[in-house]
């Protein structure tokens, strides 16, 4: 059984053509093509395409907003119209400057609005996160209960836990451990945790993967099937 | 108890997905790609290999993901959308 799972290079999904143009677009729906044309070409014909993107990614901006609203009960509606303005207008700038990157491997229209989507996940993430000071220790240990268990799974799972426990403290780096415990134990963000630490969200899941393969590794050197519940299950 | 306090997802989250996954960069490059073949129908998990593995083992990767396919699903009608206006 393998217990190291590495992160796939991006040429195993396809090759790498996110940072040059694409001279040709055979899947290009007729929708997707129009929406280029008007784009790419000049004069008030891009403008009003321009304002129409912008209404789209307004709206996706806002859908992401209506998502996580319950979530922000702090925040006034206006300041998060706000948010999601400034999400959209983040987001049409990354859109018109990646233009020339569009593959057509999906609609137009769902390309430009994942660019929406994250310019408003990462403002709200962090806005949730405003002012909090982020839990750093594993105090959430405590906190998983195995109440609802039966006993043998209750005890194996006990056990699995103290394995992992001194496997953090063992194997991992000082900020592999900090990393692991913020994000897989103490529920922070991400985008939070990097922002907090100055870093990016793929150096932070990189060490994330890396201490993980590493808890792996100590799991069958102990004998025990290194996979998650959820795997073995499966 | 809350879902997150179950020691199993516990332990799934501390211990990631053990398969091989993309990272956040090539996932965020293939998501709209693997949001229409889902949506369509198609094999999208053979389509981008490592997808799958890594939406398991990046909450944040995880909530872009059904923010995009939510908000897709529900343009079925189109309004709205059109390069015309």
């Amino acid at each position: 059984m393998t217990t190291a799972a590495p992160i796939l290079p991006r040429v195993a999904t396809r090759p790498d053509r996110s940072e040059v143009p694409c001279p040709d677009r055979p899947a290009l729906d007729s929708e997707s093509r129009e929406w280029l044309r008007q784009l790419q070409g000049g004069g008030a014909g891009r403008d009003a395409a321009i304002a129409r993107l912008h209404a789209l990614l307004v709206r996706a901006a806002a859908f992401e907003v209506s998502r996580r609203r319950a979530s922000l009960p702090q925040v006034r509606g206006n300041d998060l119209d706000d948010l999601a303005n400034q999400a959209a207008d983040d987001a049409l700038v990354s859109v018109l400057r990646r233009l020339d990157h569009f593959r057509g491997a999906s609609r137009f229209t769902t390309w430009a609005y994942k660019f929406a989507l994250l310019e408003a996940a990462v403002r709200l993430r962090k806005l949730a996160w405003q002012g909090r000071e982020l839990p750093l220790e594993p105090e959430a240990w405590a906190t998983v209960s195995s109440t609802s268990m039966t006993p043998p799974d209750r005890a194996e799972h006990a056990e699995m836990f103290e394995l992992v426990q001194r496997g953090i403290a063992e194997r991992l780096t000082p900020h592999q451990r900090t990393v692991i415990v913020a994000l897989a134990l103490n529920d922070v963000p991400i985008d939070v945790l990097a922002d907090r630490m100055g870093t990016t969200r793929g150096a932070l899941y990189k060490t994330l993967h890396d201490a993980r393969r590493k808890l792996r590794t100590y799991l069958a050197e102990q004998g025990h099937d290194p996979r998650s519940p959820s795997e073995v299950a499966t | 108890m809350t879902e997150r306090q179950r020691p199993d997802r516990a332990l799934g989250r501390l211990l990631g997905p053990g398969r091989p996954e993309v990272d956040c960069e090539t996932c965020f490059d293939e998501l709209d790609r693997y949001v229409d073949m889902q949506l369509a129908g198609a094999d999208a998990d053979a389509a981008v290999p490592g997808l799958a593995e890594h939406l398991a083992g990046c909450p944040a990767c995880r909530e872009d993901f059904e923010s995009l396919r939510d908000l897709v699903a529900g343009d079925s009608d189109g309004d709205g959308i059109s390069p015309a206006g």
